[in-house]
């Protein structure tokens, strides 16, 4: 039995508190930072909002990417491991993610992917204190991660249509 | 720099197209805050010597926008909004929960002051690397749904061409207008998220005067440092754990008292006030929850309470509408007092009014206001080109429209309820303005005093905002902890946060750990809170261009709120002049002012406004 945690999505749950962004940056950069989190609502349209966040696909495109072998795989939880000395903000791990995940950090020159807390997720932690469950802890290693490595425009107009109907493929 | 400012404003002539970035020092944000006590701080020195000539809608007005120190800290970020009010000629700080002032924050400024005229619609682009005015003649006429949608795109899209290596950029925040600010409706709302409005004051309609569609905001930095970090998380901790225990307000917002403060309390706006009480059950609650509400918990950045619901009409004639729940204030202004009693309808005319971008509350009063005289016969067919009959909300459609338009009588409407009492008193010969339900200009909430349930007696009369329910006058003095008076208000709109969303025993706490001021809510309510009161009203008294106020005539309730109750459990209870009249001088006494509602020399001198003293002589001699 793998140890390895997923965290898993339910879209039209977010209430768009970005509480989850706060504990992240509070946790990884000591800050309320939302754009240093490593989970970042997106929002297209008002009511909108879609929680952002590695997947950790499989197959790892970004980390097959790097061409200085910045990120691997952290044995336990699974999750991509950025090493800060050794990226070069290439963006190769950008173009290479399905969902175009990660991104820059907005001072530093690394690239910033969730590291999952190593197990212990601060966003879902509070996502759950809240009763919203946007987001939750799956154990079971079947889940298909490749199928919310998607951009957020791509998810918000199903969410979109999902809210308001025919409205739906309107607003974005 | 105290701690929880990012330090820096912004500075916008629109005329000459010139932006700077000021500061402002320690000693003044500590006597003001932020938000409205800094609104009213900067306006008085701007323009307070030659407040009377100046028109709300002219280019010498500034538009204020601004956060306060708690603001992305405190649950429920905000943004307040103020200048020179063209509904009151004083000033309001008007509120609307929104990211655009994290984004804000986290570009770099903690506010906008604008001035000037642009010769061309602009909208302003704020980033980390600064202010730009950017062309907005494609957007100019466009409803508001349209507005976030093309400027979300192109925002978007500029910046990642500008940026292209660091990802994907997530979408801006903006405060915008939309065609009713444009038209300089004055009852126009500055509105941003869709469906939430810093209504009260009319200030969509002063950007609308500086030709400015939108202010969009992307801040890439943090929020600004703390004084004590570690104690900043505890306390946000604690008060989520207050805020999710909260299950009532949680699950309603104020969506369940479409209802019960018409069936309970008997005071709530029907059919232009000529009523109080209904016992409509599908009027707001559970109806509207199991009907339309697609996203029954949103909410505004850093709160779990949640308390906004996205509404959607899905079938039907008014299919697409999308507004909130609506709110207990719109479910009274674009439903019972326009006699609509049908949820259907009630949530398109709320759609309506954020679409257009009028205020849900002070528009709706002018319609409510507009089908009294109709029902009398004093405007008739011809003057509004249709019929306009108590719950028929195609006709009510209709009638925003006029408004935004400034069409036949839309365009005395536009002018708000008591500018159009006058001029339609002039127009028919006959005094219409007892039917216009107003304080000061502003039109009143939708809480009703007659049945003595809600509202109280002198809460509008002696009200530095007008109408204005959210700030409505109290005892100044500290009450037992979690009670949260007028003071606590005019903190909130100066701290800028929501006040749905403050835990009274640990707010001070929160305040101290983010700015490291020690300050209490007795410090508060003796003398940062009665210093901003005290010049929002002399600032209100000095008023003009138009109309100048007087405090034994216009210190009163709507004329309507002496009309006994018609109908309920509370029939045949009214307002009592005498009451008022006591009431409001014992505020009065207690607040620093003359038994006349004018600041005393030496409540001036205690609150270090000795440079007012020359204009409020003037007032006190008047």
């Amino acid at each position: 039995m793998s140890s390895r945690i997923w965290i898993m999505r339910d879209y039209v749950r977010c209430s768009g508190c970005r509480r989850c962004e706060i504990v992240c940056s509070l946790s990884h950069e000591g800050k309320i930072w939302p754009e240093a989190s490593r989970i970042r609502i997106f929002a297209p349209f008002p009511g909108l909002e879609v929680p952002h966040l590695c997947a950790q696909c499989d197959d790892y495109p970004c980390v097959k990417a790097c061409p200085v072998n910045a990120l691997s795989t952290d044995e336990k939880t699974g999750a991509v491991i950025v090493d800060k000395e050794k990226c070069t903000g290439c963006g190769a791990c950008i173009e290479s993610c399905p969902g175009k995940v990660p991104y820059m950090h907005p001072t530093e020159n690394y690239a910033v992917i969730c590291d999952l807390c190593g197990g212990e997720p601060k966003c879902v932690e509070v996502c759950v204190e809240s009763g919203y469950n946007a987001l939750r802890i799956s154990n079971d290693p079947g889940v298909n991660k490749k199928l919310h490595a998607i951009e957020p425009e791509v998810i918000a107009k199903d969410i979109a249509v999902n809210l308001f109907g025919e409205k739906g493929e309107e607003v974005i | 720099m105290p701690r929880g400012y990012a330090g820096k404003f912004l500075d916008v002539d629109l005329t000459r197209e010139k932006i700077e970035e000021t500061e402002i020092p320690e000693e003044i944000l500590y006597r003001y805050f932020g938000g409205r006590g800094l609104a009213v701080k900067v306006l008085w020195d701007r323009l307070g010597r030659k407040w009377s000539s100046i028109d709300p809608l002219g280019p010498e007005n500034i538009l204020t926008v601004l956060t306060g120190p708690l603001t992305g800290f405190h649950p429920g970020s905000r943004i307040c909004v103020s200048g020179k009010s063209p509904l009151s000629n004083g000033i309001v700080g008007a509120t609307a929960g929104t990211e655009f002032a994290v984004e804000l924050k986290c570009a770099g400024y903690d506010g906008i002051f604008i001035t000037g005229k642009a010769s061309n619609p602009v909208y302003l682009l704020i980033t980390d690397d600064g202010c730009e005015i950017m062309d907005a003649s494609h957007i100019w006429g466009k409803i508001c749904e349209e507005t976030i949608k093309i400027l979300n795109t192109e925002v978007k899209r500029i910046l990642t061409k500008r940026k292209p290596r660091i990802g994907l950029w997530r979408e801006p925040s903006m405060i915008y207008i939309g065609p009713a600010g444009e038209n300089l409706v004055r009852t126009a709302a500055v509105l941003t998220k869709l469906v939430h409005a810093a209504g009260y004051g009319g200030y969509g309609a002063v950007m609308g005067s500086k030709n400015l569609k939108a202010i969009v905001a992307k801040g890439r930095g943090p929020l600004p440092d703390t004084a004590a970090p570690k104690t900043v998380e505890i306390l946000l901790n604690e008060y989520h754990k207050r805020l999710i225990s909260r299950v009532r307000m949680r699950q309603w917002g104020t969506g369940y008292a479409g209802y019960a403060v018409g069936a309970n309390l008997s005071s709530e706006p029907i059919r232009n006030w000529q009523e109080e009480w209904h016992d409509e059950r599908n009027i707001g609650g559970p109806k509207y929850s199991a009907r339309f509400w697609v996203k029954p918990y949103w909410a505004d950045f850093n709160c779990t309470l949640s308390c906004m619901k996205i509404s959607c009409i899905k079938s039907g004639r008014w299919k697409g509408d999308i507004t909130d729940m609506p709110d207990y204030e719109l479910e009274a202004y674009c439903g019972t007092n326009l006699g609509i009693f049908n949820p259907e309808d009630n949530v398109h005319m709320s759609a309506l009014m954020d679409n257009l971008g009028l205020s849900g509350i002070n528009a709706a009063n002018t319609m409510g206001f507009a089908a009294e005289l109709y029902q009398r016969g004093i405007l008739t067919k011809e003057d509004l080109g249709f019929e306009l009959k108590w719950g028929d909300a195609e006709a009510f459609t209709k009638l925003a429209n006029l408004i935004v338009k400034r069409e036949k009588i839309g365009n005395i409407l536009a002018e708000g309820t008591y500018r159009a009492a006058l001029k339609i008193s002039e127009m028919k010969g006959i005094d219409v303005t007892r039917y216009a339900v107003h304080v000061k200009g502003i039109e009143v909430g939708a809480h009703g005093i007659r049945s003595g349930k809600d509202f109280h007696d002198k809460c509008y009369a002696a009200n530095v905002q007008g109408g204005d329910h959210t700030s409505p006058a109290a005892d100044p003095s500290p009450k037992d902890a979690g009670v949260w008076t007028e003071l606590n208000a005019v903190f909130a709109d100066s701290a800028v946060f929501c006040m749905f969303a403050v835990v009274p025993d640990l707010v001070w706490e929160l305040t101290y750990a983010v700015t490291g001021w020690r300050i209490k809510e007795e410090e508060w309510c003796r003398e940062q809170g009665r210093r901003i009161i005290t010049l929002q009203r002399v600032l209100l008294l000095l008023g003009g261009p138009d109309i100048f106020w007087t405090p034994e005539k216009d210190d009163d309730n709507p004329r309507r709120f002496y009309e006994p109750l018609p109908t309920g459990p509370y029939k045949g209870k009214a307002a009592e002049k005498t009451v008022v009249e006591r009431k409001k001088k014992e505020y009065y006494k207690a607040i620093g002012w003359d038994e006349r509602g004018i600041p005393t020399e030496e409540e001036l001198r205690r609150l270090g406004l000795e440079d007012i003293e020359k204009e409020v002589k003037k007032l006190r001699k008047q």
